[in-house]
């Protein structure tokens, strides 16, 4: 049973195309990051796993069964990325009202609203309650029922590092569970260490799927290495040219220490060469870090995007 | 059935915890009470006049007051849950559109109802206690009835908010509609109708022209309360066409649930097309 299944999606919403051909999956236990500009498709594309919208072309089942089915949706998790709540009830209240409407056993509450870091506060009313706290609530909502799909817009923003940290490692302890979550979020380094795959959407369309090591190997970006010399960086220099079979990386000096910008092909032959020399008394690799991968494949002209709409 | 249920009873415990019902029930029975004892003065005299008059006077306020009180308690009831993000949230739940606004209609109906029969209720026992010589059955009748096409039109106007809520992209502006539907139906209709008969000049088919009254529910409501008593003499202005009526009682409490029925399917309807 896969958690959901995007065979080349499309949406319209006024002749303007919002998705086009996406191709999408996810299965029970796996993280999966949706990544993109603002109006890439985000949304869009929760809205539709969710049933809130129908897609106009293309297939899609949510875990086998159509999206929006009352069956499907009462195994569906979903944290919208600002949602007020009711802010005269307690959050207590609110809780006991969504665990109603899921059919979730009311002892969860207390139990989640502990989980999340509110247990002080679950009489208090949402109204005094901050940012971050109604963050938390919106995630005791999301857990309610143990979904088998989880799906968090932006699930940290005001949430305090520690809290962050806390919330990432329940995501791992569900995951690990067989639950399917896909994790919106603008933070890339943040979510780097925790996602199993990424997806990134450009102008709804998917522009490159996979996890990080498939998506280096598409991006084809330069590896840093920052090497230090055992005698002058002239020499390492030299000896770097010399190497066979090597396009001629780009060089630069930074405080005494020289960094080398080489094609992910070349980096061993390059590495292995250089040991031989001799030349290198200490070597530093620095993989291209998701935000690297995400600005390459969305393009630099990141703010020309802003004006779609989420 | 469930979840229809629960939505009620949030809006219900709502209108508890805000004190909506009780200061409902509050206006009401003050309005009742002092109609019933003050409504004769203007014959020279305090006192009880009669379960008639009475039930006229309270009906003539009832028209200005519980669409008033219905459009102010529904008109936020989906775009207000928009504005929160909660309709989306509620969206992804097992909930249809039709549950979630059948549930609000039920939670705030429920409200409006405890609240008219609370209000109205009090003020008939104390009428029925305070007063000698009152007609206990015809008194507790028309009470009834008054409660019973009471409720009934304030369904309908909640309905009718819910039309302007489902449609709405914000709260002001279903604000703004809500009031405008209470100006039409509450002060321009019967002026619009009074208009179109002397500029007609009797043109109109007179058999016809009684069936205009129907298309307003408030028009509706005091015709039930008024011709009760067979006394269509009271009838004034426009309402005296009501006396030309051929359909009697149980026509006008099928129009009142009629004007229910309508505008909450209409507005279901345009629910379901609402982008969320």
């Amino acid at each position: 049973m896969s958690c959901f299944r995007l065979e080349n999606v499309s949406y319209r919403y006024d002749k303007a195309t919002v998705l086009q051909g996406v191709d999408l999956r996810l299965e029970p236990g796996e993280i999966l990051g949706l990544f993109g500009h603002n109006g890439a498709g985000k949304t869009t594309t929760i809205k539709l796993i969710l049933g809130l919208m129908q897609p106009v072309g293309g297939s899609l089942s949510v875990l086998d069964g159509s999206a929006g089915d009352s069956q499907v949706t009462r195994h569906i998790g979903y944290l919208p990325e600002n949602v007020m709540f009711y802010p005269q009830l307690t959050g207590r209240e609110i809780l006991a009202h969504f665990a109603r409407l899921k059919g979730a056993d009311l002892r969860q509450v207390p139990e989640l609203l502990t989980q999340v870091g509110l247990d002080d506060a679950m009489d208090g009313r949402v109204k005094t309650y901050s940012k971050g706290m109604r963050q938390r609530l919106g995630l005791a909502q999301a857990l309610l029922g143990k979904p088998k799909l989880l799906m968090l817009d932006e699930p940290t923003v005001g949430l305090d590092p520690v809290a962050t940290a806390d919330l990432y490692r329940l995501l791992r302890t569900l995951c690990d569970s067989g639950t399917g979550i896909v994790l919106c979020s603008h933070v890339l380094p943040g979510v780097e260490p925790y996602i199993d795959r990424a997806a990134i959407l450009t102008d709804g369309a998917l522009k490159a799927t996979g996890n990080l090591e498939a998506l280096r190997r598409q991006a084809n970006m330069p590896v840093t290495l920052m090497l230090e010399s055992t005698g002058t960086l002239d020499s390492l220099e030299n000896a770097i040219r010399q190497c066979n079979g090597v396009t001629r990386p780009v060089m630069k000096n930074i405080n005494n220490r020289l960094q080398v910008d080489v094609r992910p092909a070349d980096k061993m032959p390059l590495l292995t060469a250089l040991m031989a020399s001799g030349e290198v008394a200490d070597v530093g690799i620095h993989q291209p870090t998701l935000e690297d991968i995400y600005v390459h494949f969305i393009g630099y002209g990141g703010l020309a995007h802003r004006g779609g709409v989420q | 059935m469930n979840s229809v249920w629960t939505i009620a009873r949030k809006e219900l415990s709502d209108s508890l915890r805000n004190r909506w019902l009780l200061a409902i029930a509050m206006v009401f029975a003050v309005l009742a009470v002092g109609i019933a004892w003050f409504g004769a003065a203007a014959s020279g005299q305090v006192g009880y006049a009669s379960t008639p008059a009475t039930i006229a006077s309270l009906a003539s306020l009832g028209i200005f007051l519980i669409p008033l009180i219905a459009l102010l308690l529904a008109y936020d009831a989906i775009v207000g849950e928009d504005e929160g993000g909660t309709l989306l949230l509620l969206m992804t739940y097992p909930l249809s559109r039709g549950q979630l606004l059948f549930g609000k209609f039920l939670g705030h109906g429920l409200t409006l109802a405890f609240a008219t029969i609370l209000g109205f209720g009090v003020a008939g026992i104390a009428i029925a206690v305070l007063v000698e010589d009152v007609g206990i059955t015809s008194l507790a009748l028309a009470m009834l009835r008054f409660i019973g096409s009471t409720i009934l039109l304030g369904w309908g106007f909640i309905a009718l908010a819910y039309v302007v809520s489902v449609r709405a992209s914000e709260k002001p502006v279903a604000a703004g509609l809500a009031l405008a539907i209470w100006f039409f139906f509450v002060l321009v209709f019967d002026l619009l109708l009074l208009g179109s008969l002397v500029a007609s000049e009797g043109k109109l088919n007179p058999e016809l022209l009684p069936w205009l009254l129907m298309l307003n529910p408030t028009d509706i409501y005091r015709l039930l309360n008024i011709l009760a008593f067979g006394e269509g003499r009271q009838l004034s202005g426009v309402l005296s066409l009501g006396n030309d009526l051929p359909i009697g009682q149980s026509g006008l409490w099928l129009g009142l649930v009629l004007w229910c029925v309508a505008p909450l399917t209409l507005a279901w309807a345009l629910f379901r097309k609402r982008r969320i």
